[in-house]
């Protein structure tokens, strides 16, 4: 558990300095950003479908979303 | 396709959906103007006579108020084939008896015991509600069913999200439960037991909360990243009950005919770390991701994703894709059991359980055929390789590949429009 918690602590101070390198960037400059390909996710299917093979063939899952639905896939 | 454009179909699921969702006011089915439709079909084939997949999805997305979005997502897939039954390949032909107690199989040696009975079909459906609370806030209520012949899941989750920093920080919480059933044809295996007594006992069940946090920050005009902390409890039954262990002869590592069926730990407790991140070239778009995974079975793990999106018209682009993924092993992970040992509490010869590394290497081809209509497509090949020749491995077992490769190819098409 002490090593997730280093991690944590690392990626959450290298988030904080990006987010105070950030630029403040107004609802009128967010063109590029409302693009579909610029989602987080741009396409929710594949990635539906890739979530469900990964799943299926290794032993780690979960990172995205909460309350995904199981099944008892091999 | 004329049933796409019949408008007094569509009116009447518009009015149906929003007197579901909106008891008090049948006018917000006014509101409702468009549909839109994802669709998807995936094909999904393992070499050697493993598994194959064929899962089409349908995804519904309409507005029902400002800002209030309604889904439904409906999964069915289908699975054949053969998947390793957990024991291990040698140089004599072994038989094993299928999963209902009622026949048997025969592998020849030399071969991986693959069970070919294998088949499957099942049912998904997930209904999602995002509703703002006000233009900085809103709740995402999801719920899941998910139904195959001896499996059944039901699922609930809610995501409070808000805004911070002038719509640049956005702060999410989320929970989720998730009860699933087992209930395998002739019932589930005592843990342990030999494969030959076929000793069963009824359904067995499983429980699974969720807690995830979540920041997602806008960097510039052009980057955005996201950083997600989740961690997951599950209680209940934790067995495949299709894998079992093979016990071989410590001098000569040949099987000795005695197999047993897998024993897990009854809870496991994950917690990932997910970071993503999306940059805008010129024209292009560079989608980056990594998760760290750790559980208390002992497994720990690092995904690095990365989808590079060369734009090459307006309406066309090409996205090459590459995945790695490298696991370690659960620590009750063991490829057999030798017969001069006691057998362990905990066991598992299920190759997902054991240490290995997956590649993944893709492209897609998306295009927009105009006024919201795209079609895309993609092929990918998999392959996942472990240590074919591990150091405690005796006799015989030396002349075998105790985590034989596999390879897969993945191939998804996908047409998504509005209605």
């Amino acid at each position: 558990m002490s090593k997730i918690i280093q991690v944590v602590f690392l990626l959450l101070f290298l988030f904080s300095l990006s987010a105070c390198l950030s630029e403040n960037v107004k609802p009128w400059e967010r063109g590029t950003l409302a693009k579909q390909s610029m989602q987080l996710v741009p396409d929710e299917l594949e990635n539906f479908l890739d979530e469900h093979i990964y799943f299926s063939k290794e032993a780690s899952t979960g990172g995205r979303s909460v309350g995904g639905g199981g099944c008892g896939c091999n | 396709m004329s049933k796409f454009t019949s408008k007094p179909v569509r009116d009447s699921l518009t009015i149906a959906c929003a007197t579901l969702l909106q008891p008090s006011g049948t006018a917000q089915a006014e509101l409702m103007e468009d549909i839109e439709i994802d669709t998807a079909v995936l094909y999904y084939s393992e070499s050697d006579g493993r598994v194959s997949l064929i899962e089409p999805v349908i995804k519904l997305k309409s507005e029902l108020e400002e800002d209030e979005f309604f889904s439904l997502q409906i999964v069915f897939d289908a699975l054949t084939g053969a998947s390793p039954n957990g024991a291990q390949s040698s140089n004599v032909a072994q038989t094993f008896t299928t999963p209902s107690g009622n026949g048997s199989y025969t592998i020849a040696a030399g071969d991986l015991p693959l069970d070919d009975t294998f088949r499957d079909t099942r049912l998904a459906v997930t209904a999602t509600l995002e509703k703002p609370v006000d233009r900085l806030t809103k709740n995402l209520f999801t719920a899941n069913f998910s139904k195959e012949f001896d499996w059944l899941s039901l699922g609930a989750g809610y995501t409070f999200s808000k805004d911070f920093n002038q719509r640049n920080t956005t702060f999410s919480a989320g929970a989720g439960l998730t009860l699933d059933t087992i209930d395998p044809i002739g019932g589930a295996p005592i843990a342990l037991s030999t494969m030959a007594a076929q000793n069963k006992e009824s359904d067995e069940s499983r429980t699974s909360y969720d807690l995830m946090v979540g920041l997602t920050q806008v960097l510039s005009k052009k980057t955005i990243t996201q950083l997600n902390l989740g961690i997951s409890q599950s209680d209940g039954y934790h067995n495949d009950p299709f894998k079992i262990v093979s016990e071989f002869d410590n001098i000569t590592g040949q099987p000795t005919g005695t197999y047993l069926f897998e024993s897990r730990p009854d809870a496991r407790q994950r917690t990932t770390l997910y970071w993503k991140t999306a940059h805008h070239l010129t024209e292009d778009v560079i989608n980056f991701a990594y998760r760290f995974y750790t559980d208390d079975w002992g497994i720990d793990s690092h995904t690095l994703d990365l989808k590079y999106r060369f734009t090459l018209s307006d309406t066309d682009y090409l996205q090459p894709h590459i995945r790695y993924y490298s696991q370690t092993a659960a620590d009750f992970y063991r490829h057999s059991l030798l017969d001069n040992e006691t057998v362990p509490e905990f066991v598992s010869a299920d190759y997902r359980l054991g240490e290995f590394n997956t590649m993944t290497y893709g492209i897609k081809y998306g295009r927009n055929l105009g006024k919201n209509h795209d079609i895309s497509g993609r092929i990918e090949f998999m392959q996942q390789t472990g240590d074919s020749n591990p150091a405690d491995a005796v006799g015989e077992q030396l002349n075998q590949d105790l985590y034989p490769d596999l390879d897969a190819i993945i191939l998804q098409f996908s047409y998504s429009f509005i209605w």
